[in-house]
């Protein structure tokens, strides 16, 4: 499963690459999307993959089973859904923003402009 | 000693303050200083004739063995009394010679500022308190030679210097680093008595080819004597001081200072000589074509920096005596000579030697000074001159490995010297008046006291060459590294060696009575000696420029995307030979079963990927960003983290709610890269996600051993009284991050508010303004 997942994130990379590499800005708004998800899923995967449920300590016991998936990177990754959710809102706004501003959501004929 | 060095620097940071307050009679005052210096160095020539050293050490680094620890025996006395002997004499005719000028005391503190790192130089007992000195030369050259800041070409010739004895000093700096651990210190005169393993030493040879590298760049050796000529676009006093008595010198001290160290190997006596001999040779022979006066002057200095060279090189007893006679004597007559030429370009306008003449009338004192100065040079007796001359024809004729060669380079380098001499120092002032732009009229005595004083301490010390001859052994016997004694005198009585001395100044004074022809001769070889390593220099130089250019506009574009590609495309490069293999040789991970709904689930997040890039309208676009985000919400469901889960099915439900929203006024779709571009851009894209793949797969195949998974597993209940250990940690261990993060949210929230408010506001100012 590991290797899938792993060829799955490398498939989530090249495609958040291959779309912020476009002149088109709807399309690395997209990308940036892509490459958030390929990165939550990279440090989710780096802490290994546990199907002995959750961390979380069971009524009557002191501890979270050792075998339970690793509650570090989940954390990690929490935190990084939260921001990279701010971070597109943002960017999308800005987006329209710009295209309603330029006319235009072409990135080299903003910047001819400018 | 380190107390006359730091009040030098002292002075020196104040004498543009001092010019301001006293006008004229700051450089006067000024030239006091090295002549203070000079009187208290002088004190000590009877105790280190008498074999005397003093030393005095301040520890600078210790931990690296740096020091700044001065060594005052006679060759570093006899540098030093010529630095400050000339170093007076300059700063008073630089008073004078810069009047009027706004910057004439900038000029002195620059002045004094290289005395003083002069004087540290050639008083260093340490590799590395002597390359900080040596260097300090070098900026200060560059600086000097740039007075004139204002004219394109002195700005070039001053990077030019700095650019050789810069990049020599990089190359001596290397080489003393390999001295040091091939001798096991930094101190010279540890390293002098450690001599027989250094050169036993593998190391040798490299720390030899650097330090020579060092020193040939400094003063000015073939191929590197390019550079002195064309520091000519320094003021006069800048020439004399740096180019004739002390900072080309520098190179030939640092010869004699090792030479205890590293002389009299065969590789040392073969390079040092032949480089030495060509020298002296190629400076002759460039010299005698020559118009201006400097340019005479600084070929002929490269010169006799090659004679020095070459003897150092034989390093015999009566070559190193010959060395420092020579030093001596080149200091004088030199410094008279470029002085004199300031005084005549200063008074007539011009240094062109063809149209001067008959200058006596108009600057006896001048010419007197130029006379004597000019006889030492040609090596009239009794001038010191020509003991001076005897000694290296003398050194040359016993030299052990070629004098069949050395000889005839020896004594025809002299005769052409000869015929320089007369253009300089008699030509101008005899003979028919010439057309000057300017009527000339005697300097004022500050200007013509130097070159008078120099001049006739080369008839002093001629004369009286029997008293120097002790200090001169001292010198000679410190760049031996054992006691010496020679005897100077002027009459040698019939032999060899004044035959030789007559046919020289015979064939000189031919050569100077055919000066005319012999310049309109090496005006019409001009066009080969433009082949001459400067040319080579520029090419270099220019190239740089070129490759420097080239790169800038290749690695930044200005455009973000084509510096992304060549961000993402090292990346690649670097990182993918390493991930690669590591993931390859890595051991196949534990979770090797897959279950059918998690093949699903990784299919649904690739296809939904793959369908957002290939997806051709907007709303197909978010569908499919929406099916990897609620496949990643499930993976993460299924692998045991249910609040990443839930975290990201209320974000995906938010994100395409605003996607919704906003698409409708986003413009359509479109392909606007050439298939070229594209195809170019999915290469490197599919490179890096092979790259992150691999890094998944080397993350996998190391060993994970967490010791805060155990921590958080045990405390959370204990510590912070949560079951949720996720939860615990994000709301308690790392509680002040979490803040952070809504913080970053609510800054987001306002950016995002604003720019949707912005809207409404500026539609509301074009509603108002489209009221009548």
């Amino acid at each position: 499963m590991t290797l899938l997942l792993a060829l799955a994130i490398g498939v989530l990379y090249a495609a958040g690459t291959y779309l912020l590499l476009r002149r088109s800005a709807i399309r690395v708004v997209f990308g940036l999307a892509l490459l958030g998800y390929a990165s939550n899923l990279l440090v989710f995967t780096a802490g290994r993959l546990s199907r002995e449920g959750p961390p979380i300590v069971p009524e009557g016991a002191v501890a979270a089973a050792a075998t339970s998936a690793d509650p570090l990177p989940q954390a990690l990754v929490l935190t990084a859904i939260v921001i990279g959710f701010g971070v597109q809102a943002f960017a999308l706004v800005l987006l329209k923003r710009t295209c309603q501003e330029a006319g235009t959501d072409d990135v080299d004929a903003m910047r001819e402009e400018g | 000693m380190i107390a006359a060095v730091l009040t030098t620097i002292a002075v020196a940071a104040l004498a543009p303050l001092l010019e301001r307050r006293l006008g004229r009679r700051a450089a006067p005052l000024l030239a006091l200083v090295p002549a203070g210096l000079f009187v208290s160095l002088a004190r000590h020539v009877p105790e280190v004739s008498a074999g005397g050293v003093r030393t005095d050490s301040l520890a600078w680094i210790a931990e690296l063995g740096v020091s700044l620890s001065f060594r005052l025996d006679g060759l570093s006395l006899l540098m030093a009394l010529v630095v400050t002997g000339v170093g007076a004499v300059v700063l008073l005719y630089a008073g004078s010679y810069m009047k009027g000028h706004p910057r004439r005391g900038n000029l002195l503190g620059y002045l004094l500022a290289f005395l003083a790192a002069m004087l540290g130089l050639v008083l260093s007992d340490n590799l590395l308190g002597l390359f900080v000195f040596w260097e300090a030369t070098s900026l200060l050259s560059y600086v000097l030679i740039g007075f004139e800041r204002e004219k394109a070409e002195v700005r070039a010739s001053a990077l030019q210097a700095l650019l050789v004895t810069g990049g020599g000093g990089l190359a001596l700096l290397a080489g003393f680093v390999l001295l040091g651990q091939a001798g096991g210190s930094l101190e010279i005169g540890a390293l002098a008595a450690n001599a027989e393993a250094v050169k036993a030493s593998p190391l040798y040879l490299p720390a030899l080819l650097l330090v020579l590298l060092g020193a040939f760049t400094k003063s000015a050796q073939v191929p590197f004597h390019f550079w002195l000529p064309d520091a000519m676009a320094a003021p006069a006093p800048v020439s004399t001081f740096l180019h004739s008595a002390t900072m080309v010198k520098a190179g030939v001290f640092l010869l004699a200072r090792l030479h205890p160290t590293l002389g009299g190997t065969p590789e040392w006596t073969g390079i040092v000589t032949t480089v030495g001999a060509a020298t002296m040779l190629t400076g002759a022979l460039l010299a005698v074509g020559q118009r201006d006066l400097k340019r005479l002057l600084a070929y002929s200095t490269v010169s006799a920096l090659g004679s020095l060279v070459m003897l150092v090189g034989v390093g015999t007893p009566a070559a190193l005596a010959a060395a420092m006679v020579l030093l001596l004597a080149h200091a004088l007559y030199k410094g008279a000579l470029f002085l004199v030429a300031g005084i005549v370009d200063h008074e007539t306008g011009t240094r062109d030697v063809a149209s001067l003449g008959g200058l006596f009338r108009a600057l006896p004192v001048t010419a007197v000074a130029a006379a004597a100065a000019a006889f030492s040079m040609a090596g009239l007796p009794p001038l010191l001159g020509f003991v001076s001359k005897e000694l290296l024809y003398d050194a040359a004729l016993r030299a052990s490995p070629a004098p069949l060669l050395l000889v005839p380079v020896a004594v025809g380098s002299n005769m052409l010297l000869v015929a320089v001499a007369l253009s300089v120092g008699w030509g101008p002032f005899t003979g028919r008046a010439g057309e000057t732009p300017k009527a000339p009229h005697e300097a004022p005595a500050a200007m013509w006291a130097g070159p008078l004083l120099l001049g006739l301490g080369s008839l002093a010390a001629g004369l009286f060459s029997g008293a120097i001859s002790p200090f001169v052994s001292a010198a000679a016997a410190a760049a031996l590294g054992h006691p010496y004694g020679v005897k100077l005198e002027v009459w040698h009585g019939f032999n060899l060696v004044l035959a030789k001395s007559l046919v020289t100044l015979v064939v000189g004074v031919a050569l100077f009575a055919a000066r005319g022809r012999i310049r309109s001769l090496a005006g019409r070889l001009a066009p080969i000696a433009a082949y001459g390593p400067g040319r080579l220099y520029r090419a270099g130089l220019a190239g740089l420029v070129r490759f420097a250019k080239g790169t800038a506009s290749v690695l930044s574009s200005g455009s973000l995307r084509q510096d992304l590609r060549i961000v993402l495309g090292a990346t690649v490069v670097l990182a993918a030979p390493l991930l690669l293999t590591r993931a390859v040789l890595g051991a196949p991970d534990a979770l090797r079963s897959v279950r059918p709904l998690e093949a699903v689930l990784a299919f649904l997040v690739v296809a939904g990927a793959v369908a957002t890039v290939l997806a051709g309208s907007r709303l197909a676009a978010v569908v499919a960003l929406g099916v990897t985000g609620f496949g990643v919400a499930l993976l993460f469901l299924v692998f045991g983290a249910p609040d990443l889960a839930m975290t990201q099915f209320a974000v995906e439900t938010l994100s395409v709610l605003l996607f919704v929203a906003v698409l409708r006024r986003l413009p359509r779709l479109q392909s606007r890269s050439a298939p070229r571009a594209r195809a170019v851009d999915a290469l490197l894209a599919g490179a890096v996600g092979a790259v992150m793949t691999g890094l998944v797969l080397a993350v996998h195949a190391e060993p994970l051993r967490s010791r805060l998974a155990p921590f958080f597993r045990e405390s959370s209940l204990a510590l912070a009284k949560g079951r949720n250990v996720v939860n615990v940690i994000l709301v308690d261990f790392r509680g002040l991050d979490t803040l952070g993060e809504i913080t970053v949210l609510g800054v987001a929230a306002l950016g995002v508010f604003s720019l949707v408010r912005l809207r409404l506001s500026s539609r509301a100012a074009a509603a108002k303004g489209d009221r009548p």
